[in-house]
């Protein structure tokens, strides 16, 4: 290979690589996790943010909606504000930190259902097969062909939006890949010969489903879930930012932005912590998705 | 070949028709549905909303409404914008070509680059340059596209002034480098997330060829490495990117809409947004078929071209 001119920064390479090192793969997918130093990074900021999300707040001396119209645009790290205030002199930590539990929350919710949802497609699509299965897969297909901004805008500005239902939206616009994951698995786990040995003692239909087929897919649903959770925080930043979903006094990482574009002149800070914060959560779990990817051994690829 | 021809046409036009059914769907179910303008306005009596409602054909029942609009669409009638009672198939062809060349940019700029970055990383496979672009690409899938472009507006328009803050040419400015001025900053806005997607898939298709035999023997009869990359191992590896360039259409329409908003750049996607907030009805369905239709037809042809150019495809 052309890897031997290339000596010095293989040690940057081995600090980052998610590859074992060779001849010491341990078996155990706990440990192969592990070895994937990025994931286990994007797991830690995933717990701390969890954590200053809901204990933040309460060390934090301002209310996230009390207003202080002497102390606007305040910079930050800088004064009493940690990382400066608003239009409307509003704290802009406690802001960010409320706004997160808002924001994974609903990354989390969302993520739940369209998971359940994708995996019941999916599950019985891959097991039923025949025209049952194609119908269901085709229908996957076309609600994939909308851009999913354009639906998830379309479907929000006719509800009224908060909480549950932006989290409604983003879960009816996010089960399709899932489907598809655990369709492809089912389908080559029905091949196998323990689905035929239960079938053959006569389990139901059901029981094989969920007892010999879904428990063998759970790694690769797990890997889809925890991108899906990604995408679930992306897609309410973006209806939020466009000002279609949680809205104002409630804060959410997207609506905050809402507002930033016009400051940018003259309080950049506005636009760049939440932006910030959107990046490192979704990047976080996009990360322990690749990671558990690896440790689980399934090929999944959204 | 004919038969792979006529059936992939086939699926196509059946999920044309399950889009079209989806898309009639999200929008008459819908609480407020198309009736959601009138309802809003003041001194309107419940019997002028019914007969509007009648006028429209809002009181039959909904599988001979869905009928007769998708018999409308398929020869042209898209129905009139509330707003301006423009045809809606006028209005949207206004705003495409703006759509199409900020995302035409893109994508030229994004195969470009995530090409390079892709086949450099394959070549130099666990080297600090591989390490860091596959870590890079994923954490540009993170950033969202509306905040990179607040952030590159914020360093290259306020901070250095180097580039125009949004819209598609100054007025009165109707030089070519005025066009292509503007176009810089949205093009590589919405191009972040197709490098990232393009180098992660060239990065594994060249990996997927590199080890095989045929590039061992090219090594081995003495070519230098630059031709067995670039003749041997690209050669093979770039033709199931075809495919890749039709899947990617959904994402890139998606962030067409958002860069378009941010940078104000006058396409298909600010359309629909502004759209939404009057709730023009016929535009918004309008756009949201055309968008699907986009996708259809460009996966299609990533299919079918990617069948034709690449003998190993098998058509069945």
């Amino acid at each position: 290979m052309t890897d031997a001119p290339l000596a010095p920064p293989r040690r940057l390479a081995a600090l980052l690589s998610r590859r074992p090192a060779a001849g010491r793969a341990r078996s155990g997918a706990l440990h192969r996790f592990l070895r994937h130093r990025l994931a286990v990074a994007g797991l830690a900021a995933i717990a701390l943010m969890l954590l200053a999300c809901w204990l933040g707040p309460l060390l934090i001396p301002y209310d996230q909606l009390f207003i202080d119209i002497r102390h606007r645009f305040a910079g930050p790290f800088a004064g009493p504000h940690v990382f400066g205030t608003d239009q409307l002199g509003r704290d802009l930590l406690v802001r960010l930190l409320m706004a997160g539990r808002i924001s994974l929350t609903i990354g989390f919710a969302a993520m739940a259902l369209s998971t359940a949802v994708g995996t019941a497609i999916g599950l019985v699509a891959g097991y039923r097969g025949g025209l049952v299965g194609a119908a269901l897969m085709r229908c996957v297909d076309a609600v994939l062909c909308f851009p999913s901004v354009f639906l998830l805008l379309a479907l929000a500005a006719f509800i009224r939006p908060n909480v549950v239902t932006i989290t409604l939206i983003i879960a009816a616009t996010g089960w399709m890949e899932v489907a598809r994951v655990v369709q492809g698995q089912i389908r080559t786990l029905k091949a196998r010969d323990f689905t035929l040995a239960a079938e053959l003692m006569g389990a139901s239909g059901f029981y094989v489903m969920t007892n010999e087929l879904l428990r063998n897919a759970v790694g690769p649903i797990i890997v889809a879930a925890t991108l899906t959770v990604a995408r679930a925080i992306l897609a309410e930043a973006y209806v939020s930012f466009l000002g279609y979903g949680i809205q104002a006094p409630v804060a959410s990482w997207g609506n905050m932005l809402n507002n930033a574009q016009q400051y940018l002149g003259s309080a950049p800070w506005l636009a760049i912590f939440p932006g910030l914060m959107i990046t490192v959560a979704v990047a976080s779990f996009n990360f322990v998705g690749d990671g558990l990817r690896d440790a689980l051994d399934a090929r999944v690829e959204l | 070949m004919a038969r792979f021809l006529v059936s992939r046409l086939a699926q196509s036009l059946l999920l044309l028709v399950l889009v079209s059914v989806i898309g009639f769907g999200v929008l008459h179910l819908a609480p407020g549905g198309p009736m959601a303008q009138f309802a809003l306005v003041p001194g309107m009596s419940q019997a002028q909303l019914a007969e509007i409602a009648h006028a429209m054909g809002l009181d039959q029942p909904l599988p001979l409404q869905y009928w007769q609009w998708f018999s409308r669409l398929l020869v042209g009638d898209w129905g009139h914008s509330y707003r301006d009672a423009q045809p809606v198939l006028a209005v949207i062809a206004a705003r495409l070509p703006a759509t199409l060349e900020l995302m035409g940019a893109a994508i030229a700029l994004a195969v470009l680059t995530g090409v390079t970055v892709g086949v450099l990383g394959a070549v130099r496979r666990d080297s600090a340059f591989d390490v860091l672009s596959t870590a890079g690409a994923m954490v540009a899938l993170s950033i969202p596209t509306f905040w990179f472009g607040l952030v590159t507006i914020y360093v290259f328009s306020v901070k250095l002034g180097w580039l125009p803050a949004g819209s598609r040419a100054t007025v009165g400015d109707a030089s070519l480098w005025g066009y292509v001025h503007h176009l810089i900053a949205p093009a590589c806005v919405l191009a972040l997330v197709e490098v990232a997607v393009w180098s992660r898939y060239m990065r594994s298709a060249m990996l997927d060829v590199i080890d095989q035999d045929f590039v061992r023997t090219a090594r081995a009869k003495g070519l230098p490495e630059r031709r067995v990359v670039l003749h041997h191992v690209l050669r093979n590896a770039w033709l199931p990117m075809i495919t890749l360039a039709g899947l990617e259409l959904p994402t890139l329409l998606g962030g067409a809409l958002v860069t378009e908003t941010v940078f104000t750049w006058p396409g298909m996607g600010r359309l629909f947004l502004d759209s939404l907030g009057y709730r023009d009805y016929p535009v918004v369905m309008g756009i949201l078929m055309v968008s699907a239709l986009l996708v259809l037809i460009g996966s299609l042809m990533a299919d079918l071209v990617g069948a034709v150019v690449d003998p190993r495809v098998r058509l069945d």
